[in-house]
């Protein structure tokens, strides 16, 4: 059954210099129970994709099309039934566990917030349930912990609680907004492991957001990769890893030092060339034209169609064939 | 104690013993030493002289500094030499006008300016955002004197509701004594408000933007709840500090108000001892208004630690 | 040179601006116009014209002495002026001075001023003014040195974090590199990019400075007869309230416009020369 469905997302951001579309024409659907990862540099619209599925988008900012959470579209929802599904149907973690909890209360108090809001649990069962909660997330001492203030713990443990809190009402979906990105590298995994973990026992889908494709690559069934507000690859993650098929996507691999690297000592660490566009200055038709090595005359009117390579697995690229030969050539 | 508390006590007395060095240098260093100045220039030498030898200016300046600072610590103070009493008997009965009067100032601002600044936060850019803060911008340059002779204009000349200065005493009754004080902590909070309300009011958009109050969101709090529970106590803490900052201007306000008044307050005692080249009276009166505003200060630092849990001291 | 005209089109944009701009320009007209004109002699007294109501010949009226009020309050602009520029400057020049010098030697350099700066803020610097004037006597000259001098620390507490800012760009290091001295420097390099800020805290001071000077003679500790001011006028005729309401109310209108002019010039500099700050508004 298909849990959230968005279709053809465009969000809008007015900006001095004009409207500017971050998001364009995103579509993608989410089983109950999937998971799945959106990968991009940052500024390429998977962040404000995540906002706009949660109605929090900057004030400055608006989404067009439609989200569907179990057959209901929830950009027509009024403030008040937003507020019904956020927390407690759709949880988010995000990227700064340092400061996206707030330093004068409690991590407890924190965690059973949405409980009491949602739940209506008075405080006693609130209490038990974020002790639970503590423990489910591996934080040692949970009696003593819930006391604690944010700045008495660590980076990790601020992202636990922050996992615990988005997980307290047992959402049915997941949002990881770059869950890892400020954590130390070895902290990193274990996070992970948690989450991907977490998701499974409780039958929860998951949308992973994320700039780092080992990331992706590891904790998601299907990815989507992103590059100035449009999707230009998609598909199930093995496959789509196996064969990079976009000019896009394969800069971003060859950007990544990779240890295991079998052809490591011949393999020299590319860069894509340029830097990401401005918002308001994306150009009409292909939005990664100015910085690809296949670009033609013929990338630049239109948006480049959409070409089923294999099951499931969809490239927006009008040389996507020759890009394909390159890949496997090297 | 935590080690930020004891950070600030030291500061805190420091402080003061920095204010006590200014203002005993200020009529050290000026020209023409405090005898002459009090008996002014036409004096005979010989009473100029006798006088040097009752505030003992003839010994060192560093002895006289310390013997002064006993003084002050032990609460003994100098003597006037117009009124012949201890400074600190002048103070008492001003005290009891200038200190609930700054006060009272005080808790009207901040109550008007934080309703004022979190309604324009609430209602960013929007028409009651845009009124708020012209009236704050209008409150801003308006002197407080010349507020408090319009408010004596409306409301003691015209509609009669209050009388035009004096202050009938606490002995007389509570009631009085406050009425009295009313004129002029308005007069007195008008300013101190409109600055503070816009102080509070970017402090409070400040604050909206923070991640956490995001987080709070994302679980489903609604913009009231969100503000209310996440926002307004984080936003305090910088809006407290200019409120402590703020004091020393409205003490300074204090002394022109009381004047308009006709209230027998510290400020006028000092406006008075001025008029008499009574240095050592505005020379320790100085210093307790400074010490005043030090204290206040001081109390706002303890409010942090009150307020801030990363400044309490923890069993980790 | 591209940006100029550009500033100029936003400063002419922004609302504040304008009307912060135009209110301080009638200030600084009236006071060059004072100079040379005003409608009647502001000092000279005329015992037969006393409290004469407003007409065309005294367009607001004449006060207890018999003086025109539109030329008093003219006059008086002048005095506003010329205790903003002096008490600005003094504090400008010594709080500028202080904060680069802190910025460019760091260390227990910057410790110390810094610590003064902060003592200054904490300690109620206008009662230092009144102890001044207190010893020194009462006069304009010490009422504006009072003033200039507690705005010391407010300039150097701002060119002291600005100038920070500026010492930890790329191009100091540059400087730094092809060896030129920290003086050659600050002035070269880190003065030139600190003006905007400076600029937007002069107009802030110099409206603090007309409202410390008028409180200042308003209790009699400021300008001194017949010098011309607006807050000895409001002193003058408090006596005068029962009588002749008006007459406490003109000059109260003028230092407010001078002082809201200044701060909405303030406001709308501080918009036009930082656009990042304006949008987050």
């Amino acid at each position: 059954m298909t849990l959230l469905a968005v279709d053809n997302l465009t969000v809008t951001l007015n900006t001095v210099r004009g409207p500017a579309r971050a998001v364009r024409n995103l579509s993608f659907e989410l089983e109950k129970g999937q998971t799945l990862g959106i990968v991009g540099e940052s500024g390429c619209g998977k962040s404000l994709t995540a906002l706009a599925i949660m109605g929090l988008l900057p004030e400055n900012g608006w989404a067009d099309g439609t989200v569907k959470l179990a057959g209901e579209n929830l950009l027509t929802y009024s403030e008040d039934q937003m507020c019904q599904v956020r927390g407690n149907r759709i949880g988010m973690v995000f990227q700064e566990p340092m400061t996206s909890l707030n330093p004068l209360h409690t991590v407890g108090r924190q965690i059973a917030e949405a409980m009491r809001l949602h739940r209506g649990v008075n405080k006693a069962e609130a209490r038990t349930e974020v002790l639970r909660l503590l423990d489910m997330v591996g934080i040692p001492e949970p009696t003593k912990r819930i006391n604690s203030y944010p700045h008495q713990l660590s980076g990790g443990q601020r992202q636990r609680v922050m996992i615990a809190m988005a997980l307290s009402c047992g959402p049915e979906l997941l949002i990881a907004d770059e869950p890892t990105t400020a954590l130390d590298v070895t902290i990193q995994k274990q996070i992970l492991d948690l989450i991907r973990n977490l998701i499974e026992d409780l039958g929860m889908a998951m949308i992973l957001i994320s700039h780092n494709l080992g990331v992706i690559y590891q904790n998601v069934q299907d990815v989507i990769v992103m590059y100035g507000g449009a999707r230009v690859e998609s598909g199930p993650t093995h496959d789509v890893f196996a064969n990079l098929s976009h000019p896009y996507s394969q800069g971003l691999f060859e950007a990544v030092p990779q240890i295991d690297d079998t052809k490591a000592s011949r393999r020299r660490l590319r860069t894509i060339p340029g830097t990401v566009p401005e918002l308001a200055d994306l150009p009409a038709g292909c939005t990664f034209q100015d910085r690809c090595d296949y670009v033609t005359d013929a990338c630049r009117p239109t948006q480049p169609p959409v070409v089923q390579i294999a099951a499931g697995h969809n490239v927006a690229c009008l040389h996507v064939d020759a890009a394909r030969k390159q890949w496997a050539a090297r | 104690m935590s080690v930020f508390l004891a950070k600030r006590f030291v500061t805190f007395i420091a402080t003061l013993l920095g204010a006590t060095v200014l203002t005993f240098l200020a009529l050290e260093i000026l020209p023409g030493d405090p005898a002459s100045v009090i008996l002014g220039i036409d004096a005979p030498q010989s009473a100029v002289d006798a006088l040097r030898d009752r505030l003992g200016l003839d010994r060192p300046i560093l002895e006289r500094y310390f013997d002064w600072l006993e003084d002050i610590v032990t609460l003994r103070f100098g003597v006037s030499y117009t009124y012949s009493t201890p400074v600190l008997e002048l103070v008492r009965a001003r005290l009891a006008i200038t200190f609930p009067l700054a006060i009272l100032a005080m808790l009207l601002s901040a109550f008007v300016a934080f309703g004022l600044g979190v309604f324009a936060a609430s209602r960013h850019n929007r028409p009651g955002d845009v009124t708020v803060m012209g009236i704050s911008q209008l409150g801003i340059s308006v002197p407080n004197f010349w507020l408090a002779l319009l408010l004596i204009l409306l409301f003691a000349v015209q509609l009669r509701w209050f009388s035009s200065g004096g202050f009938p005493g606490w002995h007389n009754g509570v009631w009085p004594a406050f009425k009295a004080l009313i004129l002029p902590a308005i007069a007195l909070a008008t300013v101190q408000g409109a600055i503070l309300a816009r102080f509070t009011r970017s402090a409070v958009l400040e604050t909206m933007r923070e991640d956490y109050v995001r987080t709070a969101r994302a679980k489903g709090l609604s913009r009231r709840a969100t503000l209310w529970r996440h926002v307004l106590r984080n936003a305090m803490i910088p809006v407290i500090t200019i409120m402590g900052l703020q004091f020393a201007n409205l003490l300074a306000g204090t002394i022109v108000v009381e004047e308009v008044f006709a209230m027998p307050g510290l400020g006028r005692l000092i406006l008075q001892a001025i008029s008499n080249r009574d240095v050592i009276v505005v020379r320790d009166v100085v210093l307790m208004l400074a010490a005043f505003v030090v204290f206040i200060n001081f109390v706002v630092d303890v409010l942090y630690a009150v307020i801030d849990p990363r400044l309490k001291p923890h069993d980790v | 040179m591209e940006g100029q005209p550009s500033i100029w089109r936003r400063c002419l944009a922004h609302r504040s601006f304008v009307a912060g701009g135009s209110l301080t320009g009638v200030l600084v007209l009236t006071a060059l116009v004072s100079l040379v004109w005003t409608p009647w002699n502001p000092i000279k007294q005329n015992l037969r014209e006393r409290l004469v109501a407003p007409s065309w010949e005294h367009l607001l009226g004449t006060d207890q002495f018999g003086r025109d009020i539109f030329s008093i309050i003219m006059a008086g602009a002048q005095n506003s002026i010329t205790v903003g520029v002096v008490s600005v400057s003094i504090g400008m020049t010594f709080g500028v001075a202080l904060g680069l010098w802190a910025s460019a030697k760091r260390g227990w350099t910057e410790e110390l001023i810094m610590r003064a700066s902060d003592f200054m803020y904490a300690f109620p610097a206008i009662l230092l003014a009144i102890m001044l004037v207190a010893t020194l006597g009462q006069g304009a000259i010490n009422a504006i040195v009072a003033i200039g001098i507690f705005s010391i620390p407010v300039f150097a507490r701002l060119t002291r974090g600005a100038a920070n800012a500026i010492w930890a760009r790329e191009f100091i290091l540059a400087a730094r590199a092809a060896g030129k001295g920290k003086l050659r420097i600050t002035v070269e390099h880190v003065l030139p990019n600190i003006v905007s800020v400076l600029v937007v805290q002069i107009t802030i001071q110099f409206a603090l400075a007309i409202l410390a000077e008028a409180a200042l003679s308003f209790l009699g500790l400021g300008a001194q007869p017949p010098t011309p001011s607006w807050g000895r006028m409001l002193d003058e005729t408090r006596s005068m309230i029962f009588i002749n309401p008006w007459l406490a109310v003109y000059p109260g209108v003028a230092i407010a416009i001078s002082v809201l002019g200044l701060n909405l010039l303030g406001d709308g500099l501080r918009d036009v020369i930082d656009p990042r700050l304006a949008r987050k508004r």
